[in-house]
């Protein structure tokens, strides 16, 4: 068999039935033989959207996202979406053309070494240079992309080995002797928390997004009502919990929920599973938890102790040790923790300012919640429409919240929508985004009609890019430095107020949207929300709600960066 | 404090980046790595010395554990090891001083590889301390060039699989 065929059958075996790419000279061999194979190819616009949406694919599913592209410029382009998936830790493969084996290192016409730039934002990457290789080498990727704590893994095939014949078939098995992941926890350890829990009287829960690719949102919510500990989530981590338990706490960090701060600032036992301590949910170091001892559940071991000393760690898949703790961990329960969390959660709800007669973000945001119901998949862009959207939306299923959280990528959002899609047909998925972010990949409008993938946008459009924005109004004296995206030539150089008088904003989305021949929708006032996100719903295009929104809005409550959690900004209701 | 680390790991293309990316990305400067097979031929092990803050370090070993093509570290500091270094060294002599020169080279089990009217080309293996106290005689005759291997460590005990 010819390698590109290889490719084809090592996939098929993989169960892949989907994959997002684009072609081009190094890759047409693999190209070729996907033209009359039953694995779906999804042409996306940009290889980055193709590499967002395998991402948004894994996430969405649980499954191996994949996606295909051409050498030199094609690769590149799929570098972002593989530091995103890097980040946060999702499984996809990324299959790349290279120059032929002889040329390579030679500045041959679109050879770039993909494998030494990808080599610090993959969990592993091959360059694949005898043909005989390539049946082993995908399976390996596979494994190892899905395995342990998941992560992208890209394999480089020069074009002589595609063309080139092998006698070697696609094993069955794999066996990597530099790599054996721990699933089991140590039981002694497991005990130790167990003992931990029984003596503590403000414990927490911190659960990220290990929860989720472990599938363990389940045992962690017994563990939680067995041992009555209440539960704060990473944004990665949303949806492993729901959100509408009494015992969630929703989202902590730097815009995390006052309670769900208060109460790291409080604990004396913090159980970290499948999180990684980031500074964004840590504030200042120096004075996170003071009070507390530390369990952190983790597959991988490198992720212990790495920012905060922990005083029990436990190394292994989140789902098993739970499971085990579980079964010896005591039932109990803290009325007097949990009625001063109850108080906190009163007098510090998340809130924002209404009236003024321009529609508030956030209220958008409630509405797509309330009108989209509990099984929708939620993708987000970068910035506050991302924090918004982790904020004012319940999230009560698992894999239903996609973001990029490490890399925090614009432009990640549409594409993952787009995977998710893929993956979820019945699904309801909306991009909830910023005027800003959207237009980073705008190109997979295209990709959405032709493919009748009906992904609803919604567009919170502040025209501004309103996270920098944010921090410019609060950290550098309202100083708009390109943040303001309806800016003109005829603008006055230094402009900190917008006005209603600014200038007409570009581009025209609803326009944009028609052009593509997708549904355009333009929301101006408050009462025309929830008609318009029914209509989106309904239709089966895909859609653009153009919402027009206050635009110096902020997201909060804010820990700014590198304070302490206990220093929050805003959100005293 | 000074490491000495102990990797084996594929012999394969590409692993020695991987492994100098990662005490790269984390600004260490990499005093010394040796590398050479084992007796199974698909497997190398390198030995890399390096300075840093113990708990950085400690997290690198994890790091390096954690990549695919490296099947295992061991970390020699606060262990029983014996480490040595071989060192090639041009010294300059003449007439008048070449005994002095090859005494010391003799009380240090040194060797005299090769000899030209104006130099003398010297051999020694020996541990960091060794090493240090022989370059330290020799200076006075004039240095002209050293070429080391870099460290190269075994444990004493026999290595548990
Ligand atoms: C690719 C990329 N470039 C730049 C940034 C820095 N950045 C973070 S948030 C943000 C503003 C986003 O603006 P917009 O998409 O309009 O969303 P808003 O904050 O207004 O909701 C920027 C520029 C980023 N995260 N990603």
């Amino acid at each position: 068999m010819k390698g590109c065929e290889i490719v084809i059958e090592a996939l098929k075996k993989e169960n892949v039935d989907v994959i997002f790419g684009y072609p081009g000279g190094a890759i047409m061999e693999v190209f070729d033989i996907f033209y009359q194979s039953p694995i779906r190819v999804i042409l996306t616009r940009h290889e980055q959207a193709a590499a967002h949406a395998a991402d948004g694919y894994a996430r969405a599913s649980g499954k191996v996202g994949v996606c295909v592209a051409t050498s030199g410029p094609g690769a590149t382009n799929l570098v972002t979406g593989i530091a995103t998936a890097y980040m946060d830790s999702i499984p996809i493969v990324a299959i790349t053309g290279q120059v032929p084996t002889a040329m390579i290192g030679n500045d041959a016409f679109q050879e770039a070494d993909i494998i030494g730039i990808t080599r610090p934002i993959t969990k592993h990457n091959f360059l694949v240079r005898d043909v005989d290789d390539l049946p082993r080498v995908i399976k390996e990727a596979f494994y190892i992309a899905s395995s342990g704590r998941p992560g992208p893994v890209v394999i480089d095939l020069p074009k002589d080995v595609q063309q080139a014949s092998t006698e070697e078939k696609c094993p069955d098995s794999v066996e990597i002797r530099g790599y054996r992941p721990t699933y089991r926890g140590h039981i002694r350890q497991i005990k130790k928390v167990a003992e931990a829990i029984a003596k503590a009287e403000k414990p927490v829960i911190y659960a990220g997004g290990g929860v989720i690719i472990s599938g363990a949102h389940k045992e962690l919510r017994e563990l939680a009502e067995k041992a009555g500990i209440p539960v704060t989530t990473t944004l990665l981590g949303i949806g492993g919990f729901p959100e509408d338990h009494e015992l969630s706490l929703q989202m902590l960090g730097m815009h995390g929920t006052r309670y769900a701060n208060y109460a790291m600032v409080e604990t004396d036992l913090i159980i970290a599973i499948g999180a990684r301590f980031d500074d964004r949910v840590t504030g200042k170091l120096s004075e996170f938890a003071p009070n507390a001892r530390i369990v952190h559940i983790d597959i991988d071991p490198t992720a212990i102790s790495k920012n905060v000393a922990v005083d029990v760690p436990v190394v292994g898949d989140v789902k098993t040790v739970l499971k085990e703790l579980n079964k010896i961990v005591g039932e109990k329960s803290h009325p007097a923790w949990l009625a001063k969390i109850k108080e906190w959660k009163k007098e510090f709800p998340l809130s924002y300012e209404t009236g003024g007669g321009m529609i508030r973000p956030q209220f958008v945001v409630e509405k797509i919640c309330e009108v989209a119901g509990g099984d929708a998949v939620i993708a987000t862009e970068v910035g506050q429409n991302q924090m918004w959207a982790a904020q004012f939306y319940t999230y009560t299923q698992p894999r239903s919240f996609l973001s990029s959280g490490g890399l925090g990528t614009m432009g990640y959002g549409f594409p993952a929508a787009i995977g998710a899609q893929v993956a979820r047909p019945e699904a309801v998925v909306f991009d909830i985004a910023g005027d800003g972010s959207i237009q980073m990949n705008i190109q997979e409008l295209a990709t959405v009609v032709i493919n009748e993938l009906p992904v609803n946008i919604a567009i919170l459009n502040n025209q501004f890019l309103g996270m920098v924005r944010q921090w410019q109004e609060l950290f550098y004296d309202r100083r708009y430095a390109s943040t303001c995206l309806a800016r003109r030539k005829e603008c006055p150089k230094i402009c900190n107020e917008p006005k209603p008088g600014c200038p007409g904003y570009s581009p025209d989305f609803v326009k944009v949207a028609e052009a593509y021949g997708a549904l355009g929708l333009r929301v101006e006032k408050e009462k025309d929300v929830v008609p318009a996100l029914k209509e989106a719903i309904a239709s089966p295009k895909p859609v653009v709600i153009d919402f027009v929104v206050e635009r110096e809005e902020n997201v909060f409550p804010m820990v700014p960066a590198g304070a302490s959690l206990s220093q929050m900004m805003g959100g005293m209701a | 404090m000074k490491h000495t680390i102990s990797a084996l790991v594929e012999n394969r293309a590409g692993v020695l980046a991987r492994i100098a990316g990662l005490f790269s990305g984390r600004g260490f400067n990499i005093d010394s790595l040796a590398v050479g097979e084992t007796l199974d031929p698909t497997v190398s092990r390198m030995t890399i010395v390096v300075r840093g803050d113990d708990r950085i370090l400690e997290q690198v070993c994890k790091q390096l554990n954690k990549l695919i093509d490296v099947v295992k570290v061991l970390d020699f500091t606060g262990k029983e090891f014996v480490g040595r270094e071989l060192l090639l060294i041009k010294v300059s002599c003449t007439d008048e001083n070449r005994l002095d020169v090859a005494s010391v080279v003799d009380i240090f089990r040194g060797r005299i590889v090769d000899l030209n009217p104006k130099s003398a080309t010297v051999e020694i293996t020996g541990d960091e301390a060794k090493i240090e106290g022989f370059l330290r005689m020799l200076r006075p005759f004039g240095i002209k060039e050293v070429v080391r291997t870099g460290r190269i460590a075994m444990a004493r005990q026999i290595e548990k699989k």
